[in-house]
């Protein structure tokens, strides 16, 4: 006998562990589940080994010091050798796991794999999901920079929109009365102990179940979930139409574990790492917070609900959502799995999804948000200064000066938070115009008391200039048959913008 | 090199542990163990309570958390301005670093009129900035707009900002401060002293024109 076989079979008589694996990984498995749709679930679990390598190797590093922490990022990044591959890795594998196992959890609804005998993998799998969130939010917090000081702050906030205990419960977040060091230690504990903790105990049981309760077949319209008869006919098809899961389908998980880790390696290679953005100080208010790329669908939610409606959606739809997908496996526990026969799963999943890239899309240029700088760094195009009287070129002056272009574009610059004006003066009236400015309305705040009237004169005549050629500013009939004392205007048509071509 | 280490097999295993249990389940010895776990159970409720004080301390200190701050010498706002200041917050440990310098924006209204406002949005705590060319507080999150006396003009916010009591003494402008504004302080929407207002406008700002401090 060799001596690597001795050694073995003395390590084996020890351990014993030659059986229980060598069941796990040989049990059959219907052989339709030997397809590349059921490759999501393996790679979860390796971008879960790589972030708790990549992760161990960062706090070789780190230290959750609010004095400290935001250097010290900027040594991983720039003296420590391959510092800012290894913080890079660990970011992009975050988005990549959150990803993965959204998809993941997408497949297995799909495919009905919620339903009986796997309810319990599900509802943990549930919890997996939330945890790999919560991953995500505590470590953007670690890597503890503007973006976290002020994702922090919203948390905050959040939270003391809860009733009667609200206050108690920012206290307890935040470690104290005010974000600081006790809020970062108190996110380190929960981002390397105790979330990676239960994360990959919940892990280990989720994994178990699969192996104990068989990976689930893939459906077939008409083949339906009976409690009787399910897992016998389970053991049949694994049996008689099955293989054994190592290597029949293990070897697509292997490959596809290699691609995606090639994918976050080159992600982290290409785009380097996440921040830090500037210091964790809250006197530079100049800052304009992002979230993570996970949350920015939340980001755009938040900016489009309506006053009255934000603390009832932030307060009662996450325990929703969360109570509808731990009850899924109790209420559609048994039936049709197949895809073909549930029109309803299909068109959730595909409404959710274009909801998510159309928030997500959207929260990448924040067309809510005042552009803070388009007001001195955006100037108005010369086509619109161009044959105007100085009045006209004065109130362009106001415009730009009373920060109007923060709001408003104008030649495809400034902000997006109110309407483009290129051509307001076809959709309002002087009268409404001025009506506008002045009392503001619809979104808009009044601008009565910072305006003088001359400035607002100005303003609105050069509001007023804003029209194509071809189309004539709007205007108030009636006000014309006044000033021409009766009878109708020769022509409604108003000179504007190139109005030398028309005269 | 010949081990035996011959495994039980597991039936008889466990039909084995099932005779044991079967003799030991009204004997001393089972009586021994369930006093045991009793015993467990007693220290651990009794170890539980430390723990959770602990985990609760920072929530338990609640009241301690306000305390009046010096802004410094009143008669370096000057009036119908807005001035950005910041302030060390007064409970503080010297790991926080650049975190327990805390921004304010303090508006002379007229003459010894001074109104003190959180930066932070009283949407979600991000902090607006004050543009002194349109007189408004512009949130950059989410949009939010609020006017120079921090009621609010348009966006996500359904109130105005969040201001610090102020109080003047030996000439100095002082705020009672220390911990986060969020709406679940005394920061949050109180009913106004005036009835008359329209729902509207109280929706938009709880108070205005009151001098009354929401922060607490
Ligand atoms: S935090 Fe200011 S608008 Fe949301």
């Amino acid at each position: 006998m060799s001596w690597y076989r001795r050694t073995y079979d003395w390590l084996e008589r020890r351990l014993q562990l030659e059986g229980p694996i060598k069941d796990a990984v040989l049990h059959p498995v219907p052989k339709s589940t030997a397809s590349w749709w059921y490759v999501f679930g393996s790679a979860s679990a390796v971008l879960l080994v790589l972030q708790v390598v990549t992760g161990i190797l960062l706090a070789l590093v780190y230290s959750p010091s609010a004095s400290h922490a935001w250097n010290i990022l900027q040594v991983l990044n720039h003296q420590v050798p391959l510092g800012w591959f290894l913080r890079a890795m660990h970011g992009w594998g975050s988005n990549f796991m959150v990803a993965v196992v959204v998809i993941h959890m997408a497949q297995v609804f799909l495919f009905g794999a919620y339903k009986f005998p796997r309810e319990l993998t599900w509802i943990i799998g549930v919890f997996l999901l939330l945890l790999t969130l919560g991953m995500a939010f505590t470590g953007q917090v670690l890597r503890f920079d503007q973006d976290a000081y002020w994702g922090l702050a919203i948390g905050a906030s959040i939270l003391g929109r809860v009733p009667w205990i609200g206050g108690q419960l920012v206290q307890l977040m935040l470690g104290g009365p005010i974000i600081n060091g006790a809020t970062l230690t108190r996110f380190f504990a929960l981002h390397v102990f105790i979330l990676p903790g239960t994360l990959l105990v919940l892990t280990g049981l989720h994994v178990w179940m699969v192996v104990k309760l068989g990976i689930n077949e893939w459906p077939m319209p008409g083949r339906l979930v009976r409690r009787e008869t399910y897992i016998q006919e389970y053991n049949e098809l694994a049996h008689k139409d099955g293989l054994p899961f190592f290597p029949g389908a293990a070897w697509k998980d292997a490959y596809f574990a290699a691609a995606i880790l090639l994918a976050v390696a080159i992600c982290a290679a290409i785009f380097g790492p996440y921040g830090p953005t500037g210091t964790p100080d809250p006197t530079i208010i100049n800052t304009v917070p992002r979230p993570d790329p996970p949350f920015l669908w939340i980001y755009t939610v938040l900016s489009y609900l309506p006053p009255e409606m934000e603390t009832p959606f932030l307060l009662i739809v996450p325990p929703i959502v969360i109570a509808v997908l731990l009850g899924l496996p109790f209420v559609a526990g048994v039936g049709e799995k197949s895809w073909w026969r549930r029109p309803v799963a299909v068109f959730t999943v595909m409404f959710l999804a274009v909801c998510w890239a159309s928030f997500t899309h959207l929260a990448t240029s924040t067309p809510w948000s005042p552009k803070m700088n388009a007001w001195s760094g955006s100037p108005i195009p010369t086509a619109f200064l161009e044959h105007r009287t100085p009045l006209e070129r004065q109130g362009a002056n106001v415009f730009q000066e009373k920060q109007c272009r923060n709001c408003h574009s104008i030649g495809g610059s400034g902000g997006e938070r109110g309407p483009a004006l290129d051509d307001v003066a076809t959709r309002l009236t002087e009268d409404q115009l001025i009506r506008q400015v002045l009392l503001g309305g619809g979104n808009m705040p009044a601008y009565g008391s910072t305006l003088s009237p001359p400035e607002t004169t100005a303003l609105v005549r050069f509001l007023n200039t804003l029209h194509p050629n071809y189309q004539p500013a709007a205007s108030d009939a009636s006000r014309a048959v006044a000033e021409q004392g009766g009878g109708p205007p020769a022509s409604t048509v108003e000179p504007g913008n190139g109005q030398h071509k028309t005269q | 090199m010949d081990e035996k280490l011959p495994p039980p097999s597991p039936q008889e295993q466990e039909q084995e542990q099932e005779q044991l249990l079967e003799r030991d389940r009204i004997s001393r010895r089972s009586f021994l163990m369930n006093v045991g776990l009793a015993i467990n159970a007693a220290v651990g409720v009794l170890l539980a309570v430390p723990v959770v004080a602990y985990i609760l301390g920072p929530v338990m200190r609640r009241r301690e958390y306000l305390t009046w701050v010096d802004l410094g010498d009143a008669a370096k706002f000057n009036p119908g301005e807005t001035k950005l200041v910041s302030f060390r917050n007064p409970f503080t440990n010297e790991w926080d670093g650049e975190t327990a310098n805390i921004p304010a924006y303090v508006r002379t209204a007229a003459p010894g009129r001074y109104t003190v406002f959180a930066v932070n949005c009283a949407h979600l705590g991000c902090p607006v900035r004050w543009f002194s060319e349109s007189q408004l507080f512009m949130c950059p999150c989410h949009g939010g707009v609020y006017y120079a006396d921090g009621s609010r003009a348009s966006g996500p916010p359904e109130r105005g900002l969040f201001e610090y009591p102020t109080k003047i003494e030996n000439g100095h402008l002082l705020i009672e401060a220390g911990q986060m504004p969020t709406l679940s302080n005394r920061a949050a929407v109180r009913p106004c002293r005036e009835q008359s207002q329209p729902t509207l406008v109280k929706r938009i700002a709880p108070c205005p024109g009151t001098d009354e401090p929401t922060i607490g």
